[in-house]
């Protein structure tokens, strides 16, 4: 038996540095075929100030619900050029802004599949460790099935949802580190 | 899809808190919620996939990006990333960034008055082989002054960022360097109540990676969590 897994430090704030350059606010390329969506947000502190030195990353499946992943051995199809990494860093005034592709379900616990959504990874200075939430659609019949909103007290669901916006294909979903309406996160 | 195994979650103390108030920035930024447990799903034991033809594989020598040398101590850190049961961590991309040798980081927001190396960018990145193993040739990071509390120091200290084989695996930390005396008095050093744990976030200084008349050796062995033996039915 190894020791423990290592302690989790603070992205800090001069993360761009090393990680930059895998950044990517285009999750689909061009090639993948599929309806484009368009996600923006802000990331809030306590106080409801924007968060500038914060850094998003997305992981999901495809358009199948298949993640490209030696792991995930469904009987579906994998598209080459869909990884389904993003990473964001908030800017300058806290928000960050991306493109993807709606993924498709993806199987679950109980045999039943999830709903559509995309897990979340949230780094910032002054988080020792990440943050996980995800990302779920709005007008989405499978998300009152769905197994991890069914672990979220009623009241703090809607967190995880997106919202629409005035603009079609273009959804809003905040992150609020602490405080009133609070992200939900997850223990992974 | 059968029956998927989830990753071992870590041990209470081996991880900081996300509130620890003596690093103050963490006040304003920690969930006041507690945390929904969420059990693996296929979407937590699966992750971003790197190929190794994305590596620069000049990228693991930070000493070496620009048509200078960098201004310091020349270093090699190098250690094994494996899972908590020892089991190699293969093929996983490392990232990491640091300030350069006066303690200034190449960055925009970095106020601190001390100059900058037009010969080191302080960025590099690399993959683990096939026995987990990795390598970096870079130079020993200055400490530098930060706004925490009055007199507040920083210890020299590389940023590491990893991924593992899966979303759960994910990992970003800090690894300091033996025998610096700021580490007493660092509150980020310190968020993790475990010292064992903590301790194992200082590398070791080591004589089989020292290469004569050029660079001192530092090994930093770095460990993602295990799998779990019982698998959940998942369909």
């Amino acid at each position: 038996m190894s020791p423990p897994p290592t302690a989790s430090q603070t992205v800090g704030p001069f993360f761009v540095i090393g990680c930059a350059w895998q950044d990517r606010n285009e999750i689909a390329p061009a090639g993948v075929s599929d309806e484009r969506v368009t996600i923006k947000g802000r990331v809030y502190d306590g106080d409801g100030k924007p968060v500038s030195d914060a850094l998003i990353e997305i992981w999901q499946a495809n358009s199948q619900g298949k993640y490209a992943h030696p792991e995930d051995t469904q009987n579906k199809s994998i598209d080459p050029a869909f990884q389904g990494f993003g990473r964001i860093p908030t800017d300058d005034e806290g928000k960050f802004r991306f493109t993807t592709i709606k993924p498709g379900p993806a199987p679950g616990p109980d045999g039943k599949a999830q709903a559509p959504h995309l897990a979340v990874s949230v780094f910032a200075r002054g988080l020792l460790k990440r943050l996980v939430s995800r990302i779920y659609f709005p007008d989405e019949s499978a998300n009152s099935a769905d197994y991890a909103l069914n672990l979220v007290d009623k009241g703090r669901r809607e967190t995880l949802i997106a919202k629409k916006t005035s603009t079609l294909g273009t959804l809003e979903w905040n992150v609020i580190l602490q405080g009133n309406g609070e992200t939900v996160f997850f223990d992974v | 899809m059968g029956k998927i195994a989830g990753y071992r979650r870590p041990a209470p103390g081996t991880q900081p808190n996300y509130l620890h108030p003596a690093y103050v920035s963490s006040i304003k930024r920690a969930p006041s919620q507690p945390l929904v447990y969420l059990p693996h799903t296929i979407t937590e034991i699966t992750g971003p996939v790197f190929d190794r033809n994305i590596v620069d594989v000049k990228a693991f020598d930070l000493t070496k990006q620009h048509s200078g040398e960098p201004v310091g101590e020349r270093i090699v850190v190098s250690g094994r990333v494996a899972d908590d049961d020892g089991r190699p961590v293969r093929d996983t991309l490392l990232e990491i960034w640091q300030a350069n040798a006066a303690g200034r980081y190449l960055h925009k927001r970095d106020q601190h008055d001390a100059p900058l190396d037009p010969n080191f960018s302080g960025s590099g990145h690399t993959m683990t082989d096939s026995e987990g193993r990795y390598r970096f040739v870079t130079i020993r990071p200055g400490a530098y002054p930060w706004g925490n509390h009055h007199n507040a120091w920083r210890p020299a200290h590389i940023h590491f960022s990893l991924f593992g084989p899966a979303f759960a695996t994910r990992l970003i930390t800090q690894m300091y360097f033996p025998g610096d005396p700021l580490m007493p008095f660092d509150p980020i050093f310190n968020s993790t109540a475990d010292e064992t744990s903590r301790t194992r976030l200082i590398s070791q200084f080591d004589w089989d990676t020292t290469i004569p008349v050029h660079a001192l050796g530092f090994r930093f062995d770095i460990v993602l969590g295990g799998r779990e033996a019982t698998p959940m039915e998942h369909k």
